[in-house]
């Protein structure tokens, strides 16, 4: 693990336009091979981080190396980078054939060669037979599929996407999630992908850094920010989530909804305040009395795989289930849960300070866990 | 609804029929009389046989040639820099500015800056050039129609290099391109259509210049304009006048289809 080639490093880079500071002292490195994801909201920075590795703009603060050279002095033509754009960017005043031998020519090969590499780059995408078509005339998933195969077809270290999924429709968006996983895996190329779709990023990445206002938030596997979100805005941002402000009682007891319940987590100060999250779907739906805590269901919505239920509970808690199992509104129920589903966070805690509790506190379960979620997506 | 629609749209043919299809039709007709008012085919061969006509249309193209390329060389350049000013709405109208001058205006101004005494001489004098003729010549023709026919040629330049979207110069420059290759291969390819229509705007009207050729170049250059206007005005021969209208007609329909829009992807066949 430890000789992972480093292909992109950030080092305290800070990005400002004008006065307004776009990216708050990131630092990370991304290494061969891996698929990493970028996921917040519009206006967080990410797309900032693919120009600055693009080489578009140039970081105001700190250093960016590639392949373990500071990259300050290299224009975006030189850099071993490419980048699928948000709206493909493909060129309309030439055919298919022309867009993707664009980087090839530039690059002054032998017509011969070319003309076989971007054979193979639109096979690869399954674009064959398609190079004489005039981009105006294909739809958007085949575009993209072109703007893929531009990208690749440089055989770049780095593929930067930047949202190419978000102009697509459901369908075709699942579809590419597969294709774009597995020709990743296929490649070994390393990809950075960009994205405010958590789903997207839970389905494709192997890390998925976390943004919110400039800064890098959390940064794990899809497993760990799924199931131990260091905060009340990952856990909300990553999937539907019930989030409850608690209090830590001593290491391994937490207080809510008026009541104390057995947890997995500690190294808090007694009675700290605290956020708690239980996914919905670790929740399981009782009667009433068997269950850990009592709500009233408030509303009941068929989702097709699942029931998404709504409850209060006595102290105005809002929980959402959901369960194959129905219910009706009015109803009193009860939620049933492990002690390892309620996920404690500390309020304002670093994402260091977050990974070594974590370390010291989780559980020969948790790990194992882990492990497994890597096996799953080798 | 329909109706009421096609009442709207009787104005626009109404106006095409009176103002464009009438007066065509009036040149052909006129053109096949001859100075009596019978049917003949005189003027058509006068004109084609003629060295005088040959010759004159000649040159006509001649300087309408020179004329649109000086201003293509001028306009695309400062058009491709407009669009990465700060500025760029502001300098645009600057310079779009003097088309709202009145031509004979600007032509008098030219007269005052181009002649013996006027600024450019004066200037000449200082850096030691002495004194050069530039008004009544060819060249102060060139400069000044030039000059005139700027706007309309920067015009739909800028428009056209303004709507390449940023991505494309960033996607041409993620692949490798470095300024000069994005340049010829991307941003010049995408701006062709705005080149078209400035050459349009600027060849064609720039065939019949009239005033200009008297005014700045004392009839040193007899275009087709002016030799339409002597025909109207002067020798009231109606027929060989709009004989040449005619030939004007054709000749902006063969320079419409030489810089109209080819089929898409018609260079690979």
């Amino acid at each position: 693990m430890l000789t992972e080639e480093i292909i992109v490093s950030f080092q305290q880079v800070e990005k400002r336009f004008d006065d307004e500071k776009v990216l708050k002292n990131i630092s990370f490195e991304l290494e061969k091979g891996k698929f990493y994801t970028l996921l917040g909201p519009s206006g967080c920075g990410k797309s900032t981080i693919l120009n600055l590795i693009a080489g578009f703009t140039l970081p105001s603060e700190g250093s960016i190396y590639l392949n373990g050279v500071e990259a300050k002095d290299t224009p975006p033509n030189k850099r071993k980078v490419n980048t699928v754009f948000q709206d493909y960017a493909l060129f309309p005043h030439m055919n298919v054939l022309d867009n993707v031998a664009f980087g090839l020519k530039m690059k002054k090969m032998k017509k011969n060669v070319i003309k076989e590499k971007v054979m193979a780059a639109l096979q690869l995408v399954r674009l064959d037979g398609f190079e004489e078509r005039e981009v105006a005339e294909m739809s958007g998933g085949q575009r993209q599929r072109v703007a893929i195969a531009r990208a690749l077809v440089n055989e770049p270290d780095v593929l930067l996407l930047d949202e190419p999924l978000s102009a697509l429709d459901l369908k075709l968006r699942t579809d590419m999630q597969y294709e774009l996983r597995e020709l990743q895996q296929r490649l070994g190329i390393t990809f950075l992908f960009v994205t405010h779709d958590q789903e997207e990023a839970l389905a494709m990445s192997d890390e998925i850094m976390v943004m919110k206002e400039g800064e890098i938030i959390q940064t794990g596997t899809p497993m760990d920010i799924y199931d131990e979100p260091i905060n009340r805005y990952v856990a909300d941002f990553i999937g539907e989530s019930n989030i409850v402000e608690a209090r830590m009682v001593e290491d391994y007891v937490v207080a809510f909804a008026g009541k104390q319940f057995a947890c997995v987590d500690g190294g808090m100060n007694p009675n700290e305040k605290v956020d708690i999250v239980i996914r919905p779907e670790d929740l399981v739906l009782t009667d009433s009395e068997e269950g850990a805590i009592q709500v009233t269901v408030d509303s009941q919505l068929f989702r097709g795989v699942h029931y998404e239920i709504i409850g209060y509970d006595s102290e105005g808690n809002e929980w959402m289930v959901h369960s194959t199992r129905k219910t009706e509104p009015g109803k009193q129920v009860g939620l049933q849960f492990e002690p390892e589903d309620i996920h404690i966070m500390r309020l304002n805690e670093t994402e260091e300070a977050f990974d070594e509790r974590i370390e010291q506190f989780s559980t020969g379960f948790d790990s194992n866990e882990e492990s497994e979620g890597v096996d799953v997506n080798a | 609804m329909l109706k009421q629609r096609k009442a709207l749209s009787v104005p626009y043919y109404l106006w095409i029929a009176l103002f464009v299809i009438a007066p065509v039709f009036l040149l052909l007709y006129q053109s096949f009389q001859n100075i009596d008012g019978s049917f003949s085919l005189a003027n058509i061969q006068t004109y084609f046989t003629s060295t005088v006509y040959l010759t004159m249309t000649l040159q006509s193209f001649l300087y309408a040639f020179v004329i649109t390329v000086v201003a293509l060389l001028i306009s695309y350049p400062a058009a491709y820099f407009l669009t990465r000013a700060k500025n760029k709405q502001l300098w645009l109208l600057v310079l779009i500015l003097p088309t709202w001058i009145n031509i004979l205006l600007k032509t008098y101004a030219f007269i005052g800056i181009l002649s013996q005494t006027g600024a450019v001489n004066q200037f000449f004098e200082f850096i030691g050039l002495g004194t050069q003729p530039l008004l009544f010549t060819r060249l102060g023709f060139i400069i000044v129609a030039t000059y005139i026919e700027i706007p309309f040629m920067l015009l739909p330049i800028f428009n056209a290099i303004d709507e390449i979207d940023d991505s494309m110069v960033f996607a041409s420059r993620d692949l490798g391109a470095n300024e000069w290759d994005t340049f010829r291969s991307v941003i010049f390819p995408m701006s062709m259509s705005g080149v078209r229509s400035g050459v349009q705007a600027v060849f064609i009207p720039s065939l019949s210049l009239f005033m200009l050729t008297r005014l700045i170049a004392g009839n040193r250059v007899v275009t087709l304009g002016t030799a339409i206007e002597q025909h109207f005005l002067v020798t009231q021969n109606w027929g060989m006048g709009s004989t040449m209208g005619i030939v004007l007609i054709i000749i902006m329909f063969v320079v419409m289809f030489l810089t109209g829009k080819r089929r898409k992807g018609g260079q690979r066949g």
